[in-house]
């Protein structure tokens, strides 16, 4: 791999991920308009509203750093990137064709999971450093809700690696097959619904539910700082997005031309799956901290235990 | 039978239902809304009609119209007649930052010098500029639409 070929791969991962996050947040915004009736955004830019989060944008940008008094000044800083950084991380490691990752790892998958669980830190340092009550609140409900959704989301996601027989996500998506989308449903479901969880989207949004906490973890943060964490959220689902394309929807591969439309079916179940991010937020209402905790251990623990059993017998008896 | 989801599809079912549907949202500063004829923006004053009869003025429940005016003589029509006098309106103001649109001075004014328009566009940055003077009422006279047919089978009025 030569430096420029480098350069041209990070190149494209930053674009991806400046781009990307930006169109899920303008789907959401005129998605979740016309589900409840509106018409969303139509000023900014003049068609439609284009533009509006570029005007959101240079609006975080112009504000000031409010940093409250009794805050850990150092934590509080470095929380909204803690809270981006491993977004950009994961889509190093996301195919979008045949070996068309920036940095194709034998054991993607791992790499992937790790490191997504570790932008939940951004929260928990956001609400332990604010120095404000709700902040904290969110801050505990976050770490609450990372320690009950983890373990399905991991157990999932071996699921299938345990039906492909290797942890490289391009190994994943060349092992997949269209009849592995009712194979691995169950598994589909749940790892889509923990790493709602993980992100704290709504119906999962306890950690940041405006109506009891102000804005959880991200009440004291203001203008660039708190744009980042919106960010973090948009490159979340983005990332959640690519990773389940990946693992259950075969990534790169189409009904016909993966190898040259490769990238372009990849983006169309990416922003399929955003659309149904979006779709699952309007229709329900935010979850209680108990439905929430037994959602986790009650459904989705058991449900990716049996479909671990599942996949294991359905493995043995195809060799 | 209940199964566990059906509340959770239906949910799903009405937003995309909604989705695809056309939005009922008025674009209002691109596209002016139809106002039904008989909408209540604003008072109009036909001042080619009004007698200064004070009689608006006396029933306005808040107070809000000013009328000045004068008395002048008109000489005798024929000779040795009586030299005959009328008011001459000087001042017709509505202060809009006062009034409660009840209409009750446009059912009083005997000679039909007062009309609701559908206008509604009039807002001002500060409060005392909300006294709108008779040239702008009279204004608004052009923007009053016509008076809406009878019901079909009503009477004589």
């Amino acid at each position: 791999m030569t430096f420029l070929e480098v350069v041209l791969r990070l190149g494209l991962v930053i674009i991806a991920f400046l781009l990307l996050p930006l169109l899920i947040g303008q789907m959401e915004h005129k998605a979740m308009a016309h589900m409840q009736a509106r018409l969303g955004p139509m000023y900014a830019g003049g068609f439609h509203g284009w533009a509006q989060l570029i005007a959101d944008g240079v609006k975080f940008v112009q504000k000031e750093h409010v940093v409250p008094t009794q805050a850990d000044r150092q934590v509080f800083a470095l929380a909204p990137a803690v809270a981006l950084v491993p977004y950009l991380l994961v889509l190093l490691v996301i195919p979008v064709g045949p070996g068309w990752a920036a940095v194709d790892l034998d054991i993607g998958l791992f790499f992937a999971l790790a490191v997504m669980s570790l932008a939940v830190l951004g929260s928990i340092m956001a609400g332990w450093s604010s120095a404000n009550k709700y902040s904290l609140l969110g801050g505990l409900r976050t770490a609450a809700q990372l320690m009950a959704y983890e373990l399905p989301l991991v157990l999932a996601a071996s699921s299938v690696a345990m039906a492909a027989g290797t942890l490289s996500l391009t190994g994943i998506a060349q092992a997949w097959q269209p009849w592995w989308i009712l194979w691995q449903a169950p598994a589909a479901v749940v790892f889509f619904t923990a790493g709602l969880a993980e992100l704290a989207r709504p119906p999962f949004d306890m950690p940041v539910a405006d109506s009891e906490i102000v804005l959880g973890p991200y009440t004291e943060y203001t203008g660039l700082r708190f744009a980042f964490f919106l960010l973090a959220e948009y490159a979340g689902i983005v990332v959640l997005c690519a990773l389940t394309a990946v693992l259950f929807l075969g990534g790169w591969r189409g009904p016909f031309a993966s190898d040259t439309l490769g990238p372009l079916w990849m983006l169309a179940k990416v922003f399929l799956l955003g659309f149904v991010v979006i779709w699952l937020r309007v229709s329900n209402p935010r979850l209680r901290a108990d439905q929430l905790q037994r959602l986790a251990w009650q459904v989705l623990v058991p449900l990716t235990l049996a479909q671990l059993a599942l996949t294991g017998v359905v493995k043995v008896v195809m060799s | 039978l209940k199964f566990y989801g059906l509340g959770f599809l239906k949910g799903l079912a009405v937003t995309l239902k909604t989705m695809t549907r056309r939005s009922v949202t008025r674009q209002y500063p691109e596209v002016q809304p139809d106002l039904p004829p008989r909408s209540r923006g604003v008072i109009a004053l036909l001042e080619e009609n009004c007698t200064s009869c004070m009689l608006c003025a006396r029933e306005c429940p808040d107070w809000c119209i000013y009328i000045e005016s004068h008395k002048e003589t008109l000489p005798a029509a024929v000779e040795g007649g009586r030299e005959r006098s009328r008011n001459v309106l000087d001042r017709f103001a509505i202060d809009f930052s006062l009034c409660m649109y009840c209409g009750i001075c446009i059912e009083v004014c005997p000679f039909d010098a007062l009309f609701w328009t559908p206008e509604f566009e009039y807002a001002e940055h500060e409060i005392t500029a909300l006294t709108h003077e008779r040239d702008v009422l009279r204004e608004w006279m052009w923007t009053v639409p016509p008076p809406p047919a009878h019901d079909p089978g009503a009477g004589d009025p």
